[in-house]
């Protein structure tokens, strides 16, 4: 499968890094590494930016990582009018991957703070399209 | 060949929510651009760029370039091409025109730049929206329109130095109120504190006057070296002096800086501009920086070295990028009150500081002398600076 079903809405059916969406149904978020700069991607990429080396490495975003900061979305763009109001999320991980996503609904209003622990899962959409989103750690 | 670049001419049509076509409206950028310089000849106009970053989606014409020319009159023989930097376009415009002429390449070049960016349908407009950011990641997620981006970025400067929303609100105050007397703006209502406090949130703590609008429009300069300049006109003479345009990343997860306030890009540009420009921020008389967003330009104002880190908020609030204060800032109302049809706002932008730096701007700067212009583009991705002075 490729990125067709990726997001609310997805612009790129093919890419490289394909296997991106195969692990988000095995439920793995995955990022690369390319082992010769030893610098981590999040989004993945199948090149290394830094050498261009197409020897890249899968891994899992596993650990638990901590919301920098996030704002609420009234109005989305086409396509998301159904999603509004959402919340879009900056979190830090380690290696210092950035990861920009949306809270799950299911945290509570109340709990959501800077600094707050999160983990980064896949989401099944009820549509049957499929994505990432944060959960508190 | 290395010679003197100056802006001689300068053309806006009327912006806002048009009922004319980008054509239309690049036509009457460009007339106005003719009449302010009736001593040039079109046929001495060897060169067109035009900035336009959604004509191919919202106007469905590609290779723009080719088809103003003709409808302005042009039969340029140097270059005759689109540039597409999203909100930078126009400064891009005038950097690339710049590098043609001081090298030989070109003798004079028109720069124009707009967008039509109404459609019938507005789902339309908001689903182009994705096509300025990284579509593939960030767009799925629904990040799209800027002000969510914004808000992040105010809320960070917010919590680390105390900045308040009614020293955002301030920054919409004061341009809208040097807006309302420009005819060719998006607006010409002044809006009070209060108004802007209390206006309906977007995405907090962004509120509607925190926002520039969707708008439509269209604006010309037009640029050659110094010995054409002087044989055209006894105007003063406004030099194109530095330029720079950083980048160091492309979407919201690769930030270059150490948390989403600090524009570490800018900061790059503005060296490099400065440097070339042979001056210090202190030396700057008037300025137009991109107040896409209340928070973009009090961060303006601590990255391009006008006050320090963390400043800005106090430094807005008192008036220092006011008449009368350090450095006067968005003279003709900016984004904020003008609005932001992309490719135009670098030209008029470009266009307000010909006429401060020559004493003929609605809203003058007194003895103006030296004046800087910044963009920046899309997810806050590209930093553009144009320093003007007087003197090359």
């Amino acid at each position: 499968m490729g990125f067709e079903n990726f997001g609310t809405v997805s612009f790129t059916t093919e890419a490289r890094v394909a296997d991106f969406i195969t692990y988000l149904e095995q439920g793995k978020v995955m990022a690369t590494r390319c082992p010769k700069c030893g610098v981590s991607y999040f989004p993945p990429k199948a090149d290394c930016p830094s050498c261009l080396s197409g020897e890249v490495e899968w891994f899992e975003v596993k650990g638990k990582g901590k919301l920098a900061t996030y704002t609420i979305v009234n109005y989305g763009p086409s396509g998301f009018e159904n999603d509004a109001p959402y919340i879009l999320a900056l979190g830090e991980f380690e290696g210092g991957l950035q990861i920009m996503a949306r809270l799950s609904k299911d945290i509570a209003p109340e709990d959501i703070k800077a600094g707050m622990s999160l983990v980064v899962v896949p989401l099944k959409r009820p549509e049957g399209r499929i994505s990432y989103e944060f959960k508190k750690g | 060949m290395d010679r003197k670049v100056c802006i001689i001419a300068g053309g806006m049509s009327r912006w806002g929510v048009r009922e004319a076509s980008i054509i239309d409206m690049a036509q009457e950028g460009a007339q106005e651009c003719y009449d302010d310089i009736p001593t040039l000849k079109k046929e001495d106009i060897d060169g067109l760029l035009f900035a336009s970053s959604y004509c191919g989606r919202t106007s469905f014409q590609v290779n723009i370039a080719p088809v103003i020319a003709e409808r302005i009159g042009l039969k340029p023989t140097s270059i005759c091409a689109r540039v597409d930097t999203l909100c930078a376009g126009g400064s891009s415009g005038i950097i690339l025109a710049t590098g043609m002429i001081k090298s030989g390449m070109a003798d004079v070049v028109m720069v124009g730049g707009g967008e039509k960016l109404y459609t019938p349908q507005r789902w339309e407009t908001y689903y182009s929206e994705m096509a300025s950011i990284d579509h593939d990641w960030d767009g799925a997620q629904g990040i799209g329109l800027p002000p969510p981006f914004f808000s992040l970025t105010a809320q960070e400067h917010m919590k680390r130095y105390g900045t308040t929303k009614e020293q955002l609100s301030a920054v919409s105050v004061k341009n809208r109120r040097n807006g309302a007397t420009n005819p060719k703006g998006h607006f010409q209502k002044e809006v009070s504190l209060e108004e802007v406090m209390a206006a309906r949130p977007i995405a907090p703590p962004l509120g509607l006057y925190d926002c520039t609008p969707i708008t439509d429009g269209c604006a010309a300069v037009i640029l050659t070296h110094e010995d054409k300049a002087k044989e055209l006109s006894d105007k003063p003479l406004v030099y194109v002096r530095g330029t720079a345009q950083a980048s160091l990343h492309s979407m919201s997860m690769n930030w270059p800086g150490e948390h989403l306030a600090d524009w570490v890009h800018l900061r790059t540009a503005a060296k490099r501009a400065f440097e070339q420009a042979r001056v210090k921020p202190a030396d700057i008389d008037v300025a137009q920086t991109h107040d896409c967003f209340t928070i973009s330009e009090i961060i303006e104002m601590e990255d391009l070295g006008f006050c320090k880190k963390g400043e800005g908020g106090p430094f807005v609030e008192s008036g220092q990028n006011d008449f009368g204060g350090k450095i006067p800032t968005n003279t003709d109302g900016g984004l904020l009150s003008c609005g932001h049809p992309f490719g135009a706002t670098g030209i008029r932008q470009a266009r307000e500081m010909l006429f401060q730096l020559q004493g003929r701007a609605i809203r003058q700067v007194e003895g103006a002398k030296m004046g800087l212009a910044h963009n920046l583009s899309g997810l806050n991705v590209e930093h553009t600076i144009l320093i003007y002075g007087r003197e090359p």
